[in-house]
């Protein structure tokens, strides 16, 4: 699953990529990350995405556009089991970590810190 | 002439002549060395999972993804990450550290607004698109891998 | 009598007095050029009060009472309280004018709250409306930042034509009667929109309204730059400074002796790598602070102001601006 190597090549790209949309569009950072998320979205219905997985590993998965394939393979491997309303009920199973960790987290840490600007 | 002054064209000729030029190449070394580097650390969290936690490789991805929340969500809170990411760019926005960034930034932001109106609510402000079209493309690529 | 010459000029018969002032500033503009004619310089962004907005308006109270007791004046001698500050619904004024306890005129100029509150004043003052009126206006880098920005820990990166919002607040008590710098004339000045979208690019946005506001004082007066020691604009940034300087060239009109911008003053190069500072402050701290302190004769000084709102902007609206003159004796 990924070399040291590959990751950092692969995730380096992808954000040489967004680096590339900042500074020479006027799209915002919103913009570019939502077009990420798309994009691996639309890569993992295509079944694109899970190869790049195998090559960079991390250097895949921790960029943004791997919550597009995930909430993306989510959905198809539901809608595979139990047709049309898979859809609604798989989406979020294999990436539920990312959203509920962050959550957690963020309310953590707002308990115990104040923003210092 | 106050022609230019009446004239948006010709004055947004010469805004862009006056405006110095996004540090392209800066911006893009510094976005791949640290989106690269991070990635690459990733990668070794993913790897201590497997061979000291026992996670099969299948598996690792999930306990990876929420370590490097809570560490973004750290360097957040101690008033860190804003000084890496103003020369990271697209290197720390982009890996799963901007997302934490943006919800942890928006929880302790808000705080002064009380839990419920504040925290609870504007906690999403920022990663609230990426969320709504990750699954809205979900939803189209589902429907669509269902129908076929 | 104050009296309307040309368009867009008023011209204060009496020329009403800057009795008293103060400037109040946060640790970088203590840092910065500007630090050494600060009155107060806090230590930290939060000054101990609850929040970034509380700490807003302290700075502003505070900036009102030490004008006052420069002036040797107390809140009951205040006819009149105008201020402004770039908070949805101006805040921090009007919590500050609680405080204060005068009649309170909330006005809202962006960044040229500054030039409108003082404008203001002299009118009142001038006019026989009232003998003793406070004018202030402050602005903080992360009140402004968490309302049209970012969450103030947020990981964004900023482009080299952006600036930085000045921590800090300016209060001038503006009399009929006593020593001091003289308000002689003010022109009002009128939005104006040359299509900009960028709100990270405000310099550009209101160049147009600082040029138009300087050309119309100009013949309004029939002055030229030549009669100021100096001629300053609120917060244009190193950008919006140069697009001036290119506007007036074409115009005929020669700046290239007197004309510096605040926001390029309030910050040494070190202190930041964009274009400069910008807020409501800014042109406060340098004007009040630093540029009566030099011995200047007179000068005019063209706080810039930008009628966006985070809302208009995402609807895809241009940034229209706004710039008014004051100018000042010695």
């Amino acid at each position: 699953m990924g070399t040291y190597l590959t990751a950092f090549l692969v995730g380096g790209t992808i954000c040489l990529i967004a680096q590339l949309l900042f500074d020479l569009t006027p799209l915002t950072p919103a913009h570019v990350l939502v077009i990420l998320v798309v994009a691996g979205g639309i890569l993992g219905g295509l079944g694109l995405y899970d190869p790049l997985i195998k090559f960079a590993g991390a250097g895949a998965t921790l960029p943004i556009s791997s919550f597009g394939n995930s909430l993306a393979k989510g959905a198809m491997a539901e809608a595979a089991c139990s047709g049309v309303i898979g859809i609604l009920t798989g989406t979020f199973e294999l990436t539920s970590t990312g959203v509920t960790a962050s959550i957690i987290f963020g309310f953590l840490f707002a308990l115990l810190f104040n923003p210092k600007g | 002439m106050k022609d230019v002054l009446k004239d948006p064209k010709a004055y947004q000729e010469l805004v862009k002549d006056k405006v110095p030029k996004p540090r392209l190449a800066k911006n893009l070394v510094m976005a791949f060395l640290v989106g690269g580097s991070i990635c690459t650390l990733g990668q070794l969290i993913q790897n201590i999972y497997i061979k000291f936690f026992n996670f099969p490789p299948d598996k690792a991805g999930d306990p990876t993804v929420a370590t490097v929340i809570f560490i973004s969500g750290l360097l957040t809170a101690l008033g860190v990450y804003d000084k890496i990411a103003r020369h990271g760019g697209a290197g720390t926005a982009v890996p799963v550290t901007g997302f934490a960034n943006s919800v942890v930034s928006a929880a302790l932001e808000f705080k002064r607004e009380g839990f419920v109106l504040g925290v609870g609510s504007k906690m999403f402000i920022l990663a609230g698109s990426v969320i709504a079209f990750g699954v809205v493309t979900a939803f189209v690529v589902g429907l669509i891998s269902a129908l076929l | 009598m104050t009296v309307r010459r040309g368009k867009q000029t008023i011209v204060y018969a009496t020329k009403p007095v800057f009795l008293g002032y103060s400037t109040v500033g946060g640790p970088k503009e203590g840092q910065g050029p500007a630090g050494s004619y600060l009155d107060k310089i806090y230590p930290d962004l939060t000054m101990g009060a609850k929040s970034f907005e509380a700490a807003e308006r302290q700075m502003m109270i505070s900036a009102i009472e030490m004008a006052l007791e420069k002036a040797s004046l107390s809140r009951s001698n205040v006819d009149c309280f105008i201020a402004g500050d770039l908070l949805n619904q101006i805040i921090s004024s009007g919590f500050s004018a609680l405080n204060i306890g005068a009649p309170f005129l909330g006005i809202y100029g962006a960044c040229s709250s500054f030039a409108q509150g003082i404008l203001l004043a002299g009118v009142l003052v001038d006019s026989g409306a009232a003998e003793v009126v406070v004018a202030a206006t402050s602005s903080h880098n992360n009140t402004a930042e968490r309302q049209y920005r970012y969450p103030t820990e947020y990981g964004a990166q900023m482009p080299p034509w952006s600036q930085h919002t000045v921590t800090g607040a300016g209060a001038a008590v503006i009399a009929a009667r006593g020593q001091g710098p003289r308000l002689e004339l003010a022109t009002m000045g009128r939005v104006m929109d040359l299509g900009i979208k960028d709100p990270l690019n405000m310099g550009a946005a209101m160049a147009p309204a600082a040029a138009d506001t300087i050309f119309t004082h100009m013949e309004d007066t029939g002055r030229k730059p030549d009669d100021y020691d100096l001629i300053v604009t609120g917060d244009l940034g190193k950008v919006g400074r140069e697009i001036v300087m290119e506007l007036a060239q074409r115009q005929g009109c020669d700046l290239s002796r007197n004309y510096r911008d605040c926001g390029e003053l309030v910050y040494s190069k070190g202190q930041i790598d964009n274009a400069g500072g910008s807020g409501c402050a800014c042109s406060a701290i340098v004007t009040l602070g630093m540029l009566f302190s030099q011995n200047y004769k007179r000068i005019l000084v063209v706080a810039t102001g930008a009628m966006h709102s985070p809302t208009s902007c995402q609807q895809g609206e241009n940034i229209p601006a706004i710039a008014h003159a004051i100018s000042i004796e010695f």
